[in-house]
């Protein structure tokens, strides 16, 4: 039964689509339990995980291989190491909770819970492939599930986020294509196993490359696969400039979708980055991850929390704090320290959890008032006290206040830039003012001031969205008082990356 | 092997029986009148013919006919590829309400004799030979086109083609007509030794080469010998549109691989291909190939008629095929026949959805296609969706692979431009594919109401659907298949 339990997890949503297609329509509510119960195994196989996982040992564990396609050297392999543990842990939680999240919808029920658990597949999937074309695969499955998801049953101009969505994802994944295809031509004997490929990591030619009269500012062949690999993943993280597709995708999407994006998808990029660009190709990464990745981060620290300030509208907001969030993770990668890169992952993971909580928190207030205008409310503490505690929570949380998680991944992260990049750190540090600031801000014109006769009678937030919350809420309190328990996980795995790439700093 | 008349008789036989057929499909149509027995023989020709191709696999190669054709592994594929579009299009064509207007017996006469052509496109060792095969297939093209009673589109359109064609087919002939005063030969293998020898003039075998070009790009449909398609496509019936779209691109391809590539170029050690020195025709194809896939996107972005936009989308897979060309290796051309066999199903599979909704709402544009699979045409509609992803080149579906193949080829070959042209034209195909999925799913359905589509074809979506699918996840036998077809008989 544990033999395989990584191929469980990605097989069982599968499995439950498969089921739910010969389910007849007119039952909804057997459609909705049978996805409910195909997200279960998942999520307690990867408490499983969580309890078996050796922390000591940096490398693979709980692999399974099979050839796939022997003329091109494709096997179906998986593992997990500490890179991707935490985020197989994050994608089981949010993706059974997001079924929850999703009860409410009552349009083509099947459709949409089949695409879901399709996503999910998905997901699960890029985070545990070793062999380069399987993670491409699923990768790739991701999107069109997606697409329909928020094309769908998304918002009024759900057509228009579902392309762009659509198109800037598929624009950095054929880039990453094309990146998967040099690194396998070069790799001898040809292969797409990422541990092979790692372990060939000074075969990638670094001989400058010229286009007379140009020499490319000194880049070599190393560096153009890097570049066409990171901006696949930048596209996902997203950062700047690759970054507007997300408002958009976000505001549109309903809401168990928003929710997947911002705590799932995101985590995507920057999990390549640290799967592939780090290891795979460490001499470039020492090259640009100054400029790509800390300088870029910031930047996307500062302009997605001066965004954020300038919304009307509350999962805009949220939208634009995420990519300043995500900053960080960048920021973190960038420094090469074990404080800054155990921090960035730990800050993906609790932004995942954090941000799942206030995209649910929006869908919540979504549901009763039919808008999500910042200024439409106002005085909302007044008749949802329970609603306005839980949000609070989560805000604070997203603002980086001790004994909450978001406060120590921020602190690791700056910890980690302040030993290298001491202006970066500096500059990062002032986005978490900002943050307080529009979130204080938000809090102070939802919840606070005089009660908006409109939302006299509002209901009070009801047990299944409480449900949704709370396991949430508990992870974010536990993980500000002992980031241990992630943080143990990831470090031994990190660490070792680290190591790959320093002594290429010049 | 070396044969004269008589002896090549034993290996002709898949054409022999496909002229059999059309014999008596010809015959029988004066004399029966229950006239929807005649498709039906005209399947079992085909397959039978099949049956034969598939005995032939596996002999040795050689010459025919005193050196006018060939038999090797090349052609066999692409006579299995002929007979595959040819039968799936007869099917379409029992189903579609357009042919139904159209005598039956000239149809299914015309349209074996396509296929028969391209039997001969794929297998023609001698430059008359080649040109007859290319007459054979365009002339029963031209007559398919214009094929539908009283239909200004379809006459128009087959005027069209016949203009396009005749120029094209004209500058081929000039072409060869160069090729055979530079060398004294029609016959490939001697061509090849008088070029390869290289006493010819450089300058003048690449104007040759580029006439030439003309001939077979008319076929595969490359700009700037396009302009004819759109037309054609959307004037013809549906399962001719489909059938050409593939058959004849497919018919185009092998002729020019076997010209360029057994015929003028050398087989070095590792695969690679040593074309004459000094005679650049595949750094014209290169740019042929760039512009090709990106004017054929490019137009198909605004098309509101589906067909006219499958036109387009043909434009732009046949840029992606010369990839294949340019590569000048064995993988490249691999790939392309992959390539060729996962059109084959997409395509004939989008051409079909389109000729079901045309049945039953007698619509072809993209305003026809609102809401469609929430009135009642769920299943075609989610079909379409694969096949127009397909085309697209998203995993896990057939097309992504034939394009990883054909990008693999261009990265081994260190063809980094090429490449991201070829992937950015990808990324720009996603577009009008997904606005026509867009349309399907996500649009508010139209007050026409109900579209009802006859049970009989759901079989024929099933068995596209499926190896679409398939495909994309375990193509390692085609893959096999496709590389074992990679041999010339030359000598």
């Amino acid at each position: 039964m544990t033999d395989n339990v990584l191929s469980q997890m990605v097989f069982f949503p599968l499995l439950g689509a498969v089921v739910i297609l010969f389910l007849p329509s007119s039952r909804p509510n057997l459609i909705r339990w049978v996805a409910a119960a195909a997200t279960v195994p998942p999520l307690l196989l990867a408490g499983w995980l969580f309890a078996n996982f050796d922390r000591t040992v940096p490398g693979i564990q709980f692999v399974e291989k099979a050839s796939w396609i022997p003329a091109y050297n494709i096997e179906y392999f998986v593992g997990v190491d500490g890179i991707s543990i935490s985020m197989v842990l994050l994608t089981a939680l949010i993706s059974f909770i997001c079924i929850f999240a999703s009860w409410g919808i009552d349009k083509a029920v099947k459709g949409y819970f089949a695409l879901f658990l399709l996503l999910d597949m998905g997901m699960m999937g890029v985070f545990v492939s070793l062999d380069f074309f399987l993670f491409y695969i699923f990768w790739e499955v991701m999107l069109l599930p997606m697409y329909f998801l928020i094309g769908i049953w998304g918002g009024p101009r759900r057509e228009y986020a579902a392309i762009k969505f659509f198109l800037y994802t598929l624009f950095g994944s054929v880039l990453m294509l094309l990146a998967i295809l040099a690194l396998y031509f070069t790799s001898d004997p040809h292969t797409f196993d990422m541990t092979q490929l790692i372990a060939q990591n000074d075969k990638y030619s670094l001989t400058v490359l010229s286009i007379w009269p140009f020499n490319l500012w000194g880049w070599s062949f190393q560096h153009l696969v890097w570049m066409a690999l990171f901006i696949g993943f930048a596209i996902k993280i997203p950062a700047f400039p690759f970054h507007t597709w997300l408002p958009d995708a976000h505001v549109e999407a309903p809401t168990a979708i928003s929710v997947i994006l911002a705590g799932v998808l995101l985590k995507m990029g920057a999990y390549g980055i640290l799967r592939i660009n780090f290891p795979m190709l460490p001499a470039a990464t020492a090259d640009l991850a100054f400029y790509f990745l800390g300088a870029l981060g910031v930047w996307n620290i500062i302009y997605g929390a001066l965004c954020a300030m300038a919304q009307k509208d509350l999962k805009k907001l949220i939208a634009y704090s995420s990519v300043s969030h995500m900053g960080y993770v960048m920021l973190g990668m960038a420094s090469f320290t074990s404080h800054g890169i155990n921090g960035a992952v730990l800050q993906m993971f609790n932004h995942g959890t954090i941000t799942a909580m206030l995209f649910l928190l929006v869908g919540v207030i979504y549901d009763r008032a039919h808008h999500r205008d910042i200024d439409g409310f106002g005085g909302l503490a007044a008749s949802m006290p329970l609603y306005t505690g839980v949000t609070a929570l989560a805000f604070f949380a997203s603002m980086g206040l001790p004994g909450l998680s978001g406060f120590i991944s921020e602190v690791l992260v700056l910890l980690g830039a302040w030993q290298n990049y001491p202006i970066l750190a500096i500059l990062g540090a002032s986005g978490v003012i900002l943050t307080a600031g529009y979130l204080l801000w938000t809090i102070q014109r939802v919840f606070l001031g005089q009660p908006n006769e409109k939302y006299q009678g509002i209901a009070e937030i009801n047990g299944r969205e409480l449900f949704t919350l709370i396991p949430l809420g508990i992870i974010v309190i536990i993980l500000g008082v002992y980031p241990h328990a992630v943080l143990d996980l990831l470090s031994a795995s990190l660490n070792q990356l680290n190591a790959m790439v320093i002594p290429h700093l010049s | 092997m070396n044969l004269a008349n008589l002896e090549s008789l034993r290996f002709f036989s898949p054409e022999l029986i496909l002229a059999g057929t059309i014999l008596v499909l010809t015959f029988l149509d004066l004399f029966i009148n229950n006239k929807k027995s005649l498709p039906l023989l005209a399947a079992a020709g085909a397959l039978l013919s099949l049956w034969a191709v598939w005995d032939l696999t596996g002999t040795p190669g050689g010459s025919l006919f005193y050196r006018m054709i060939v038999l090797d592994n090349f052609s066999l594929f692409f006579k299995v590829v002929s007979l595959l579009a040819v039968l799936l299009a007869i099917w379409m064509s029992m189903e579609s309400h357009e042919v139904r207007q159209v005598h039956q017996g000239e149809f299914y006469t015309v349209l074996l004799t396509a296929a028969l052509g391209m039997f001969f496109m794929a297998s023609s060792s001698n430059l008359l030979m080649a040109y007859l095969s290319l007459e054979l297939v365009s002339l029963t093209s031209y007559i398919l086109t214009g094929t539908l009673p009283h239909n200004r589109r379809s006459s128009e359109a087959a005027l069209k083609y016949l203009i396009y064609g005749g120029v094209a087919s004209g500058c081929m002939i000039f072409g060869m007509s160069w090729v055979f005063g530079i060398t004294g030969s029609l016959d490939y293998a001697r061509i090849n030794e008088i070029l390869l020898a290289g006493a010819a003039s450089p300058m003048a075998l690449f104007i040759a080469f580029v006439l030439i070009i003309a001939g077979f790009g008319y076929k595969i449909v490359i700009v700037p010998f396009h302009m004819w398609s759109p037309d054609v496509y959307q004037g013809a019936p549906i399962p001719i549109t489909a059938f050409l779209s593939v058959g004849s691109n497919a018919a185009g391809l092998a002729i020019m691989i076997r010209f360029f590539f057994p015929a003028v170029s050398r087989m070095g050690a590792g695969g690679e291909w040593i074309s004459i020195p000094g005679v650049e025709w595949p750094q014209l194809l290169w740019i042929v190939s760039a512009v090709t896939m990106t004017v054929g996107n490019l137009c198909a972005l605004n098309q509101q008629n589906l067909k006219r936009l499958l036109a387009y989308s043909g434009i732009a897979h046949a840029g992606y095929l010369l990839m294949g060309l340019v590569v000048l290796n064995n993988d490249g051309l691999s790939a392309i026949l992959f390539y060729i066999v996962v059109y084959l199903i997409m395509n004939l599979g989008a051409f079909l959805v389109v000729m079901m909704i045309s049945n039953a709402t007698g619509r072809e544009d993209l305003d026809g296609y609102r809401g469609l699979a929430w009135r009642g045409a769920a299943f075609p509609a989610v079909c379409m969706a694969i096949f127009l992803f397909s085309l697209t080149g998203l995993p896990p579906l057939a097309g992504f692979v034939g394009k990883l193949l054909l990008f693999a080829a261009v990265i081994k070959g260190q063809f980094y431009v090429l490449a991201v042209v070829g992937i950015l034209n990808s990324v720009i195909s996603l577009y009008y594919y997904a606005r026509i999925v867009k349309t399907m799913f996500l649009d508010t359905p139209t007050e026409d109401g109900q579209v009802t589509v006859a049970v009989r074809i759901l079989p024929l979506l099933l068995l596209l659907t499926v190896p679409t699918v398939v495909l994309g996840i375990f193509w390692e036998p085609l893959f096999r298949y496709t590389n074992q077809s990679l041999s010339f008989f030359i000598k």
